[in-house]
């Protein structure tokens, strides 16, 4: 048991610490740093341009979307240097996020299942960040019930066109290419009838709608598709076998990890140790270190059951569903945090105040967490992964399992 | 990085739950629980023969010199079997208080004698209620006699010796406190069970009057060695807690697939599956905390007294939490005697305690983390 670096790890962690050092983007390095969730934007820069200009730099280098091939724009790196890149990136890497879809599912269901000539073209640009991807699965009918979508893909020759609504889809809004996921077959059951595409979200027919969130801020957006046309050659995977290519990108999801997940608990430890109450410093508050200490271990769980999973990756295993619990454990606890932020600051800050740098922190992560516990699966969901993949418990039962799809009810009531 | 057992330790796990399935079924363990002796004798001894007792302790001394690694995983099994022996009190708290503290010669009395499973230990430093503080000290010594009461006294019945804190001076500091070697079986001592909420491994009253005893380590010292021993004790009964905790969610789990009701396996219903799910996500994040214990433990680092707390919190909260709800799961089946959940509920409830509580290990945090944060 050992937290070192394998002599080869130390060369490519210090070949990394330096190129970073003398490249990234260090004018927005404290800005980037104290950004938590749901705030990360740039006061006098935009951010959408600062993002592209540090990916492409680093596709200049060699030094993004590591563990791709080479053809593909990528390194060719193991799993485990991959993860010493995001330790060294450290606040720059928040820079990435509006590259995760695209590097993390779209990218890897390309490789799987697209043609080689389309493999060469879209992909390079995709790592480098000049196109930007995204993934449109959710429909307003099948969120966590992703196989129950609507959209239809119907055949016209060589051409298939789309009609149907996809919503929660990020970054559409400035997104280049997209999978998107299709019916073919209405008359099998649910999961038979499914079909992948990718297409330019240029294409005539797609229409973008930001959708205003709780926070005010717009990362999500309905899309709509009239009478878009998808050549055949844009398919990924067989007609019909939309789903198993689906499970594919999704899986895919998992790989991301050792990024390290927010929790809410270092913004609000640090918070604590500087705050005065009524009654003298909040850390030396008894109420409020019960509450600092019972976080305190939930963060370190998640940090060393990462650091438990990367040893796994390093030694060639593959990470299975048990990384669930990082998103199911930091969701509800980022918003108990922010909450507790903003109740230490009592009713002064409801409406901002002299405290507002910090209060404005905290209010943007209270407003923006929710998400947390629902994008890419909601707790309920990550539960049903626990129970039924790492415990072995029975899958729910699934009433519209063998009910061929136009046959299953469309409202409760 | 490494951050996992190593292949022989994981060999080293394997064989030991092995021996533990074999030699401490929950039969074994009820005949403790039921009062008819006060812990198995049987297995201690083959805990000795196996060398687990001594994995921890040097060759020099009569032990296996493997290391607290091994000791970790040892004592993991040592928490899934809920084992009725002095094993925490014994091992991780006299013996380490003898490998920190002792001379040549007491470690060459007492070391070898606990690996070979001939002298039971335990750590008297409990007086009445309350955690652990140098104030709460009222057992005095002077002149190499010791008076007072302590109690509880984890396995103070049966234990042959005990190291014991006691008050040998008044400046109100922590250097007031210092630890002395007794041999329970000598005059002047006095012992009374008392009756407890985990009767598998049994508490006492220690009554000193006039009792000879040894200083341990340099007097005036007894309170940092005491914070040494702890934090490393801490460590240790993680790995247990994560045990028993596994093994009451493994229980739940069995239940939930073998029970059925309104037509269906309990674990189908998402309110069964989804609390069986909660405490594996609490079992998980009990585990990885404290496997960062088990390396400050091992490598000696810096990080210990902040990680064994970090370990400790989470542990007993995953216990805690597993022990419970194996019996909700479980329904009014797991209420009853005959059924083993009790026996973790009552192991999982006793050892939040048997360091110092809850609170007092959350205080040790975030104490520990301001200075760390301050450095």
């Amino acid at each position: 048991m050992n937290f070192d670096d394998t002599p080869q790890e130390a060369e490519f962690r210090s070949q990394a610490r330096a190129w970073i050092a003398a490249n990234a983007p260090t004018q927005y390095e404290e800005e980037l740093r104290k950004s938590s969730l749901g705030r990360t934007q740039l006061k006098n820069a935009d951010i959408l341009e600062v993002a592209k200009a540090w990916q492409k730099k680093k596709a200049d280098a060699g030094w993004a979307c590591l563990h791709w091939p080479k053809e593909y724009g990528g390194r060719g790196s193991s799993p485990i240097e991959r993860v010493i890149w995001q330790q060294e990136e450290g606040p720059f890497g928040k820079l990435s996020h509006m590259f995760i879809i695209g590097h993390g599912m779209c990218g890897p269901t390309m490789m799987a299942f697209a043609r080689e000539e389309h493999k060469r073209k879209y992909l390079p640009p995709l790592a480098s960040g000049e196109k930007v991807w995204c993934q449109l699965f959710s429909e307003p009918a099948g969120g966590s019930d992703v196989a129950g979508l609507r959209t239809r893909a119907e055949k016209d020759g060589d051409e298939w066109v789309i009609n149907g609504q996809k919503i929660w889809t990020s970054g559409a809004h400035y997104s280049d290419y997209g999978i998107l996921l299709t019916r073919t077959d209405p008359t099998v059951p649910k999961h038979k009838g499914l079909t992948m595409f990718f297409l330019d979200m240029k294409s005539p027919g797609v229409e973008v709608r930001p959708i205003k969130q709780a926070s005010g801020a717009s990362d999500f957006n309905e899309v709509y598709f009239t009478n878009v046309r998808i050549p055949d050659h844009q398919r990924l995977g067989e007609v019909n076998d939309g789903w198993n290519v689906s499970l594919t990108t999704l899986m895919n999801e998992r790989m991301s990890i050792g990024a390290g997940v927010a929790t809410g608990f270092p913004e609000l430890f640090d918070y604590c140790s500087g705050l005065m109450l009524e009654d003298g410093p909040a850390i030396e508050n008894a109420a409020v270190r019960s509450k600092l200490a019972n976080w305190a271990v939930k963060a370190s769980g998640l940090k060393y059951t990462s650091m438990r999973a990367i040893s796994a990756l390093s030694k060639g295993e593959r990470p299975g569903p048990e990384n669930s619990i990082g998103k199911l454990v930091a969701g509800s606890m980022i918003q108990d945090v922010a909450a507790y932020a903003l109740d230490l600051q009592g009713a002064g800050v409801i409406s901002g105040s002299e405290d507002a740098e910090v209060a404005g922190r905290f209010q943007a992560m209270l407003l923006r967490a929710p998400g947390t516990r629902v994008e890419g699966g909601t707790d309920e969901i990550m539960r049903n992964i626990i129970a039924e993949r790492v415990l072995g418990l029975p899958g729910d039962i699934r009433v519209d399992k063998d009910v061929p799809f136009n046959k299953i009810p469309t409202k409760g009531r | 990085m490494n951050f996992d057992f190593s292949d022989d330790q994981k060999q080293l796990r394997d064989q030991a739950r092995k021996f533990l399935t074999e030699k401490c079924s929950p039969k074994a363990v009820r005949v403790v629980l039921d009062g008819k002796a006060p812990y198995d004798s049987e297995l201690w001894k083959g805990l000795a023969d196996m060398g687990f007792l001594g994995v921890a302790i040097p060759e020099e001394f009569g032990g296996a010199g493997a290391g607290h690694l091994e000791l970790c995983v040892i004592a993991e099994e040592m928490g899934r079997a809920n084992a009725p022996v002095p094993f925490s009190s014994t091992v991780y708290l006299a013996a380490e208080a003898l490998l920190i503290a002792g001379s040549d010669a007491q470690k060459k009395k007492w070391l070898p004698a606990i690996a070979s499973g001939e002298a039971i230990g335990t750590l008297a430093l409990f007086e009445g209620k309350g955690n652990p503080s140098p104030k709460s000290i009222k057992v005095a010594a002077s002149n190499g006699v010791l008076n007072g009461v302590k109690k509880p006294v984890a396995d103070g019945a049966i234990a042959d010796f005990a190291v014991v804190a006691a008050r040998t001076g008044t400046s109100g500091r922590d250097s007031d406190i210092s630890l002395f070697l007794v041999d329970l079986r000598g005059g002047g001592v006095e012992v009374k069970n008392l009756t407890n909420l985990d009767p598998t491994r049994g508490q006492a009253e220690i009554t000193f009057k006039d009792c000879k005893a040894e200083p341990l380590g340099a007097p005036g010292e007894g309170w940092s060695i005491l914070t040494q021993v702890l934090d490393r004790a801490a460590v240790l009964c993680a790995f247990e807690q994560v045990g028993g905790a596994d093994r009451a969610l493994e229980m739940g789990r069995d239940y939930a697939l073998d029970r059925i009701a309104f037509g269906r396996q309990i674990g189908s219903f998402q309110a069964v599956k989804h609390m069986l799910a909660d405490m594996y996500v609490s079992a998980t994040l009990a585990r990885s905390n404290s496997y960062y214990g088990a390396w400050a433990l091992s490598t000696d680092a810096a990080e210990l007294p902040e990680a064994a707390a970090a370990a400790r919190i989470s542990a007993t909260q995953a216990f805690q939490h597993c022990a419970k709800n194996n019996i909700q799961v479980h329904g009014g089946m797991g209420f009853t005697w005959e059924f083993d959940c009790h026996m973790y509920y009552r192991r999982a409830n006793a050892m939040a305690l048997g360091l110092g509580s809850l609170t007092y290990w959350e205080d040790q945090l975030i104490d520990r983390m301001r200075k760390k944060n301050a450095a």
